[in-house]
């Protein structure tokens, strides 16, 4: 479904990402690992086209997503659920869930999406009325996830959907992830929690120093030497 | 009603009153200045250049091509969001990621630019529609049509920004630029497209507020001069970007200046508001409905 070749990229002189090769196939959950600063949100933002790479192809179900202008990457199928939620905090729920279904594609849907988010997220209902910014942590990202799946996508990319979250809720939002992937979409997950992340996903991605440096499923990846020490503390 | 009219000051009541129309049309006025600022963070310094732009629009298509004010208005409104369009286009887009210094120096450009223009195609003289509308007389107390109509024209204006603002997927979508501008493309929102459509809509508030003071005063090429500054100050005492701060600093200015014109002339009406401003300016520098951040 995705797939991503020899690329590069980075901020200015400053480069994140060596030639990564990377692919997600459809009804997947792949998960990408490694520590701060390793380039995992650069790659997330590359493949939603937040910033675009140097060198190198991404393509969405064999269309280039490089050449697809940035505004136009969620009509391919994907929604980017971004690092810290980036909720319109003083917009309600209903607005950002409805920002969510801004491409005339999801418009025509909006309706029954909104049926489908709620249902998932039937806590969303209760606070729709409510400012974004107001909410506790775990509901901001049921928030942003809900979003981000208002546009019905394809390939659903999560960017450190534990970050700054209570350990219950962490629980919760992997949780949370697996639900979703029950219901048959694709699911690429950025996480420095190695541990959870591994429970929910198919396959993963050591990234390191903007290089990946290790891939396998997931029962491999645990059972691996430098992962064991480095991530899983054991 | 005579009962009550004989118990307050007549005067004073009429000067409430006029006030409250006057803050009708300056609200409209600082809405579009705020919305501009609040959504693609730039203020247009040349806001009421526009509206003096719109106001010699009015002025040749009534008094020199004939047309009816009712068909006259619509158009100067769509002339003068086209020209908030094209500013954008030409002058502000450009420099969207220059120091804010260069933006006010560009606008300012602008400013002049209109005025000089204005001088050179339209001349110095007061032109004016030559409609007169009736004054209404409620007991001893005076109401001219034209500040009523405009309070009327310039609510329904600002209520028609909020319905689309509220309910349209264009509108939450211009309240959202205003709070996140980098991850608008991930709903897959064009923020340019976003930033022209604002344009148009404060310059078409600027051609709402010139279709209604292009009945109450003459235009020439310094008219904008009259409204420009009042207009930033309300926007700042409000809180720049803040609709409803703007909003309610519109009719305090407007007391003021109605006030202070009825104890004295209407010149000190305008010193009480800048004094007033100014004092304002050291209990809330961040404006009367400053976020706390």
């Amino acid at each position: 479904m995705l797939e991503l070749r020899s690329l590069d990229a980075g901020y200015g002189s400053f480069q994140a990402l060596f030639g990564i090769n990377l692919e997600v196939r459809a009804g997947e959950a792949v998960g990408v690992i490694g520590p701060n600063g390793a380039g995992k949100t650069t790659l997330m933002r590359v493949i939603s086209g937040l910033i675009r790479p140097t060198e190198g192809s991404i393509t969405m179900e064999g269309r280039d997503v490089v050449a697809t202008p940035a505004h136009r990457i969620v009509d391919l199928g994907i929604a980017h659920v971004p690092e810290n939620r980036r909720l319109f905090p003083r917009l309600t729920v209903d607005d950002n869930l409805k920002m969510g279904a801004y491409m005339p594609g999801a418009r025509a849907k909006y309706a029954e999406r909104l049926e489908f988010v709620f249902d998932l997220f039937p806590r969303m209902k209760e606070r729709r009325s409510q400012m974004a910014g107001t909410m506790s942590g775990g509901e901001q990202q049921m928030c942003a996830i809900g979003r981000a799946l208002m546009s019905d996508p394809k390939l659903l990319l999560l960017d450190e959907p534990s970050a700054g979250l209570a350990p219950v809720v962490v629980q919760q939002v992997f949780e949370l992830v697996k639900r979703i992937r029950s219901g048959g979409l694709t699911v690429l997950i950025v996480e420095q929690n190695v541990q959870q992340v591994l429970k929910v996903v198919d396959r993963a991605y050591l990234l390191e120093a903007g290089t990946i440096r290790a891939s396998g499923t997931s029962e491999e990846m645990m059972k691996t030497d430098t992962i064991k020490q480095a991530y899983l503390g054991v | 009603m005579q009962a009550f009219l004989d118990t307050f000051d007549i005067y004073l009541l009429e000067a409430v009153v006029n006030g409250i129309l006057l803050g009708g049309v300056l609200a409209l006025l600082a809405l579009g200045l705020n919305l501009i600022f609040g959504v693609i963070d730039v203020t247009w310094i040349c806001y009421a250049e526009l509206v003096m732009i719109g106001m010699y629009g009015m002025y040749y298509m009534v008094q020199v091509f004939g047309l009816p004010y009712w068909v006259a208005a619509p158009i100067a409104i769509l002339l003068v969001a086209a020209l908030g369009a094209a500013l954008h286009y030409i002058v502000i887009a450009p420099l969207l990621t220059a120091p804010p210094i260069n933006q006010l120096l560009a606008t300012g450009g602008v400013l002049f630019i209109l005025q000089s223009f204005a001088t050179v195609a339209f001349g110095i003289d007061f032109r004016n529609l030559g409609i007169r509308l009736p004054v209404l007389a409620i007991g001893d107390m005076h109401f001219s049509y034209s500040r009523l109509l405009a309070f009327v024209a310039a609510l329904l204006g600002m209520l028609a920004i909020y319905f689309f603002m509220k309910r349209t997927f264009t509108g939450t979508a211009i309240r959202a630029v205003a709070q996140d501008r980098q991850i608008m493309s991930l709903m897959g929102v064009d923020t340019k497209r976003i930033y022209l459509i604002t344009s148009a809509l404060g310059g078409a508030l600027a051609g709402l507020a010139a279709c209604l003071l292009v009945l109450q005063y003459d235009v020439h090429p310094f008219v904008g001069l009259s409204f420009g500054p009042i207009t930033f100050l309300i926007c700042v005492l409000g809180g720049l970007g803040n609709f409803v701060g703007g909003f309610i600093a519109a009719f305090v200015f407007a007391q003021i200046i109605s006030l202070g014109g009825l104890y004295s002339d209407l010149e000190w009406g305008y010193v009480l508001a800048f004094a007033f401003f100014i004092v304002m300016m050291f209990i809330r520098p961040a404006g009367l409905l400053a976020r706390r951040s």
